[in-house]
């Protein structure tokens, strides 16, 4: 059986072979649109604590970043920092989650599954470990 | 049961303690509230003090270089070494070195050299690889998980869910079934490299506990050579069997601290927190919580010391580590729930432990044999085989 790069979500039905069907499927890849990293688009984020990714013009994925619990802003401020250290011409994208480190942790993963590497912004604050993800 | 501690045992004890309020407690103000990791330099430097005490990798056997514990010592430490906010699943983030997989133990010589030293020395990294999606009370029953023999190797195919830490690991235990008709005696345990073709990390499984989390596994053909089978042909559930009951005790004796410092922090709480124009601490609903933390730390940190004194006296004690997981388990996780209870709304901001102890102690009646499971061991002791 193939697999797939989905985790399976609670559809009401059988959550094992939910894994298989790919019904209620949640991507493992954040697969939202890019949105301008502008003033605007940040005002009315949510401050809750997630994990977000930052492109170039190309929508080239530059930095995997989270909004963790000590963050004052949660994500808007995280981003605010962002559009601060790097000036226009990004875009970002971003998941509200409350496991941020383990999702985190799992973006990297699959960004050095997919590209041998980690986003050029990452490879600065390395995790000691990254871990592997076989994806399909 | 004589309980006194000895006057070494006192002194360990406060030695870690201090170690804990002096050295972790200050860098967690720092770290993030769900971090399992310390920056590497000042994990070095505490590895230097825990070094200094004698106390690094205090779980080893002292034939492998370890601290050579007695359970009751280990189980008094496992209580301190637990009372910050990472406490549960990272007990002072490492700084006490980690034994490795139990089951290493009792590997051959050159299985030693090629998987347990370098574990040992912080060189590779394992995971424990039983549960699958069909189960993971009655693994016996559960594992679907096949070996076939061809030539001196082993073919595995199949998959397991909830594998902790196998995404950074090195190498790893699998169980998996060599005799279909066999049952419990039926599966084998090998050791097998992350980095062999047809081994897959599928994906993360994320839970309450983004720290240590949990991955599912698939292996497509996964070639394991012979030399990598630990112990025995279909003999992989016999193995090292007690040594893991054993650490059921510390497992235990983990949850309580968890459970001792929220009381502390409980207490400290009540006697400078006013409402209504008193301090909660005159309050007799807010003494009951109190009391009753303090009648399920004193109930289950008895029956975890029981346990690890009949460990130390070489005599029987499955059901008593049962029990000791259960009553831990269960009451850290009442504790908590009240000290949380009593801090209001501030019980519940990342910026106390308590959201994250609460969410981590949920784990701990599932995790290292789920309590319903302890309880048929219990009821086994009690009852007899017969019933179940
Ligand atoms: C965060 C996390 C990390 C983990 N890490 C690992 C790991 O590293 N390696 C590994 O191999 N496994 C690991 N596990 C798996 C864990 O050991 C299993 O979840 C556990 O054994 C229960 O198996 P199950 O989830 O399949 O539940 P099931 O076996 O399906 O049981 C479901 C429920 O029924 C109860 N139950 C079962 N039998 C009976 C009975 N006879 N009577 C009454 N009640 C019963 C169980 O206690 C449980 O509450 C991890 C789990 C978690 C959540």
């Amino acid at each position: 059986m193939p697999w797939k790069a989905s985790r399976p979500g609670w559809n009401g039905g059988n959550l094992i072979s939910a894994a298989y069907s790919g019904a209620g499927d949640m991507a493992i890849r954040m697969e939202k649109a890019w949105r301008p990293l502008t003033a605007e688009a940040l005002a009315g984020l949510p401050a809750q604590l997630g994990v977000y990714q930052i492109a170039d013009d190309s929508r080239e994925v530059i930095y995997i970043g989270y909004a963790g619990g000590r963050s004052l802003w949660g994500l808007r401020g995280a981003l605010q920092d962002e559009l601060a250290e790097r000036g226009g011409g990004h875009h970002f994208r971003l998941e509200v989650n409350q496991q941020y480190l383990s999702r985190w942790e799992e973006l990297l993963k699959v960004h050095m599954g997919d590209h041998g590497t980690l986003p050029p912004g990452n490879e600065k604050h390395r995790p000691r470990r990254i871990g592997q993800l076989s994806l399909s | 049961m004589d309980l006194e501690l000895s006057d070494e045992q006192r002194m360990l004890v406060e030695q870690v303690r201090r170690f804990v309020r002096q050295e972790v407690d200050p860098l967690e103000a720092d770290l993030d509230p769900d971090a399992s990791e310390l920056p590497g330099e000042e994990h070095d430097r505490l590895v230097a003090i825990t070094t200094g005490m004698g106390l690094y990798q205090m779980d080893v056997p002292e034939e492998f270089g370890g601290a050579g514990l007695d359970v009751m010592t280990r189980t008094l430490l496992a209580m301190e070494m637990s009372q910050h906010r990472a406490g549960l699943y990272t007990p002072c983030y490492g700084t006490f070195g980690s034994m490795g997989l139990a089951q290493l133990y009792d590997a051959n010589d050159d299985q030693k050299d090629r998987y347990l030293y370098p574990t040992l020395r912080g060189e590779k990294r394992g995971f424990f690889g039983l549960t699958e999606p069909s189960g993971g009370s009655d693994p016996a029953r559960a594992i679907q998980t096949r070996a076939v023999q061809d030539g001196d190797d082993w073919v595995i195919n199949g998959q397991k869910i909830f594998i902790s830490g196998a995404d950074r690991a090195d190498f790893g235990l699998v169980f998996a079934r060599t005799s279909p008709d066999k049952g419990r005696a039926g599966v084998t345990c090998f050791i097998v490299d992350t980095d062999m073709p047809g081994f897959h990390v599928r994906r993360i499984v994320h839970t309450l506990r983004s720290t240590h989390y949990a991955t599912e596994l698939q292996f497509e053909d996964l070639r394991v050579p012979s030399e990598n089978i630990l112990g025995q042909v279909d003999g992989g559930f016999g193995i090292a069997n007690e040594r893991l009951t054993r650490n059921r005790i510390p497992y235990a004796a983990s949850c309580l601290g968890v459970a001792m410092r929220a009381q502390e922090m409980a207490i400290e709480y009540v006697k400078i927190r006013e409402t209504f124009g008193d301090l909660l601490a005159t309050r007799q609903t807010i003494q009951n919580m109190i009391i009753d933390n303090e009648l399920d730390i004193r109930t289950a940190r008895w029956l975890t010391l029981a346990a690890a004194h009949k460990a130390d006296q070489g005599e029987p004690f499955r059901t008593e580590a049962a029990m000791a997981k259960i009553a831990a388990t269960e009451a850290g996780g009442r504790v908590v729930d009240r000290a949380m209870q009593i801090h209001g709304g501030y019980g519940v901001t990342k910026e106390f432990p308590f959201e994250r102890w609460f969410r981590e102690m949920r784990i701990r009646r599932i995790g290292e044999g789920p309590n319903e499971v302890q309880r048929l061991i219990i009821a086994r002791d009690l009852i007899g085989g017969a019933f179940h």
